[in-house]
């Protein structure tokens, strides 16, 4: 353990440190945290965001040079980076003092066993974003609250005003996961050691791709490319009535529909079973201190500042809308209570917060999730893109899964 | 060889041993100053060339695993990659791409510059800055372009065919998607391989044209018997630039998998391929492998290429 002296003396010897990260402006929080401690000058630098950030750091790591004190790192990444040794853990600082401070399941995912690995930044329980008016007019007047219901209203909604209900992005691996998640599946479980569990054509897996595989067969959903000028254009002009995403959803939407505003709403995830109340997440990331920090201390300070200090935590939840999952900032009637315009001046922020209480704590990844997404694209994508039998597709994806797990050295079970 | 007589012509008579002797300081010194100029070529092209490439070889034959770390492997990636069907698939793929869009677009770029050449295309000035520009456009950009313009829904292209009811064509389907791309390059490169050739017909001397005249030659005949034959080292040279570029062909297929992920495969393009094998399998090792081995692929489709040309050449000379 860390004693007060030595993180007194850490916090007070002048320190540079660099931190690699892609949320924008998030200047504003370091220099709140400069501001705090005078001593230590924190270098922001943003090289590129997801896949290229982490071929970065990894490059870093492998040349033994180069690689930052604290590196933003998405939860389903954390693992990859475990395996190589890469990342400090944070208990000898005194991480668990503040694990009780963040939504469990997100504290679960930076912190798998009994160590912790990163710090909890931003998290993405899901939810459903729709039309309200094309809802209306195809006489839908509530949120749809069974999958059941949800398919029926499909057929409503593109029988009565030819729009899609939503669209499925054909290699958006990390919703489909999300769904997979909200039904129960654990399709990846890792010990931290040389032992994966492969299981993405399980039972609850399978439900889902069934699932989707009907709707899209009977074309009641497109399968447009998701995050692609095609699909921006679809959610403006009301081509899809709405879409399955992430708690950052609500914000990311407003600035691409701007068109579209007050016609949109929010609700839970469609359910399973009538009555439940689950949901699955799709994205979020951490903060994660490097092994090869040479201030660990005062790297863990700026981590856990950054996403633990109220007003900081406050700063990204609502001038970089970040989804926190800090609890005194979801319970905050400031960001709760906020009523969005573009949402009719519904409360957002606070449904999320109930959703995001309803997320499986239980969730792991495998340690080389690049590779898993990049294979969820050959095999389901393809399959999705090509109105196929998902299901089918996810035996394919499995194989190749556990081909690789084993050509890599890691015992499968 | 042409040169062979050259060298005849300075065999060394009995005198030039004494005169060598007397300006051999002066030599040196000139010596001295040609490494001199030489010099940073060789520094880069070591530490840019040399050097990475010996590196990847050597990495080539390690083979690393996240469990148990690297071990040496021989010739194993190799043995590898010459069984891999997404890396012979990439290389077949090219070897189309090869044989029919090259072809293509050096054909139109030869039209293009004799037709500019024979000084009857109008503005011509003008046309050959437009034809060039599409080459002074960063490929990434050119790609997204292109990509917009492809679009199914939005793209302008289909909004028209579906406008004249010819319903939507999609450009990025898996079966059209090579053609696609076939035209994105052809764009960018018609221009580039244009001026080559364009600047190797100014260079033409005219008693050529003078004596294709008198013996009674037209336009066409004369750009079929005297221009094309006379620029032919040029057209030579942008079909070795063509080989080398298609079966390198990295950010068309990156930038396209985005819109058309079911369409380009992570193996689409041998040079994709080995990307995605070490920054997303990571698998370094048998990424350089397939790098080597690609770049062997491309010497020896050049070399070949080559070769046939210069037989082609000595037969016609001593034809004539």
């Amino acid at each position: 353990m860390i004693t007060d002296e030595q993180r007194e003396e850490a916090l007070n010897t002048p320190t540079e440190l660099t931190f690699w990260t892609w949320v924008p402006d998030i200047q504003n929080e370091v220099d709140l945290f400069e501001e705090a401690y005078p001593a230590i000058s924190v270098k922001v630098e943003n090289v590129g965001q997801g896949a290229e950030h982490y071929q970065k750091l990894r490059s870093a790591l492998e040349a033994g040079q180069g690689a930052p004190d604290v590196a933003q790192v998405e939860y389903q990444y954390i693992s990859s980076f475990v395996l190589t040794e890469a990342l400090l853990d944070l208990v000898p600082y005194g991480s668990d003092e503040i694990s009780g401070d963040y939504v469990e399941w997100a504290w679960n995912q930076v912190s798998p066993g009994d160590e912790t690995w990163a710090i909890p930044q931003d998290v993405g329980p899901m939810g459903n974003l729709y039309r309200e008016d094309i809802l209306a007019e195809a006489g839908i007047d509530e949120a749809p609250a069974t999958w059941d219901d949800y398919a029926a209203a499909a057929q409503s909604v593109k029988d009565e005003t030819g729009s899609y209900i939503s669209n499925l992005g054909a290699t958006q691996a990390g919703q489909m996961i999300g769904f997979m998640w909200q039904a129960g599946a654990k399709p990846f479980g890792y010990d931290g050691a040389e032992t994966v569990s492969i299981n993405v054509n399980g039972p609850e897996a399978k439900q889902v791709a069934d699932y989707w595989t009907g709707l899209i067969q009977d074309d009641l959903i497109s399968v447009d490319v998701d995050f692609q000028d095609e699909w921006y254009q679809g959610l403006a002009s009301g081509k899809y009535a709405g879409w399955l995403t992430a708690a950052w959803g609500p914000i990311f939407l407003q600035g691409t529909a701007e068109s579209t505003s007050g016609l949109w709403r929010a609700a839970p995830l469609p359910q399973w079973s009538a009555g439940e109340q689950v949901s699955g997440n799709w994205g979020g990331s951490s903060d994660a201190v490097l092994a090869t920090s040479e201030n660990p201390i005062a790297a863990y300070e700026l981590a856990k500042f950054i996403n633990h200090d109220e007003e900081s935590a406050f700063r990204l939840a609502t001038e970089q809308f970040l989804y926190p999952p800090q609890l005194s900032v979801l319970e905050d009637p400031e960001f709760s209570g906020q009523q969005l315009e573009f949402y009719g001046g519904q409360e957002v922020n606070a449904l999320f917060a109930e959703i995001s209480e309803t997320v499986d704590t239980d969730f792991e990844w495998l340690p080389f999730m690049d590779f898993v997404y990049s294979t969820y694209g050959e095999t389901i994508g393809t399959v999705i893109a090509e109105k196929g039998d998902i299901a089918a597709a996810l035996d394919e994806w499995q194989a190749e899964l556990v081909d690789y797990a084993e050509a890599q050295g890691f015992t499968v079970e | 060889m042409s040169t062979a007589p050259a060298l005849d012509d300075e065999r060394p008579s009995a005198a030039a041993p004494r005169k060598k002797r007397r300006t051999s300081a002066n030599q040196r010194k000139l010596n001295r100053a040609a490494y001199l100029f030489i010099l940073p070529f060789f520094v880069i092209f070591t530490t840019m060339l040399v050097i990475p490439l010996v590196y990847a070889g050597y990495l080539s034959l390690f083979e690393s695993k996240l469990i148990g770390g690297e071990t040496f492997a021989w010739f194993a990636n190799y043995a590898r990659a010459v069984q891999d069907p997404d890396f012979l698939a990439g290389l077949g793929r090219m070897a189309l791409f090869l044989v029919i869009q090259v072809p293509i677009m050096l054909g139109l770029s030869l039209f293009l510059a004799l037709a500019l050449d024979s000084g009857r295309a109008r503005g011509s000035r003008s046309v050959r800055l437009l034809v060039f520009m599409p080459y002074a456009v960063p490929a990434v950009v050119a790609t997204l372009m292109w990509g917009y313009l492809y679009g199914p829904d939005f793209g302008p292209i289909a909004q028209i065919a579906r406008s004249v009811g010819f319903g939507t064509p999609d450009f990025l389907s898996p079966e059209n998607i090579l053609g696609s791309m076939m035209n994105i390059v052809s764009w960018e490169f018609i221009g580039y391989n244009m001026i080559i050739m364009y600047a190797a017909l100014r260079s033409i001397p005219s008693e050529l044209y003078e004596a294709a005249e008198i013996d009674g030659a037209g336009q066409i005949r004369t750009a079929w018997s005297v221009k094309i034959p006379a620029i032919r080292p040029a057209i030579l040279l942008t079909v070795i630039f063509s080989i080398i570029g298609t079966f390198q062909l990295f950010n068309e297929p990156s930038l396209l998998n985005a819109i058309a992920p079911d369409a380009i495969t992570n193996s689409f393009t041998p040079n994709y391929y080995a990307y995605n094998l070490a920054f997303i399998n990571q698998e370094l090792n048998y990424a350089a492998a397939i790098a080597f081995l690609l770049g062997i692929v491309i010497a020896i489709t050049s070399y070949v290429v080559q070769l046939n040309e210069q037989r082609r050449e000595r037969k016609e000379r001593s034809g004539a």
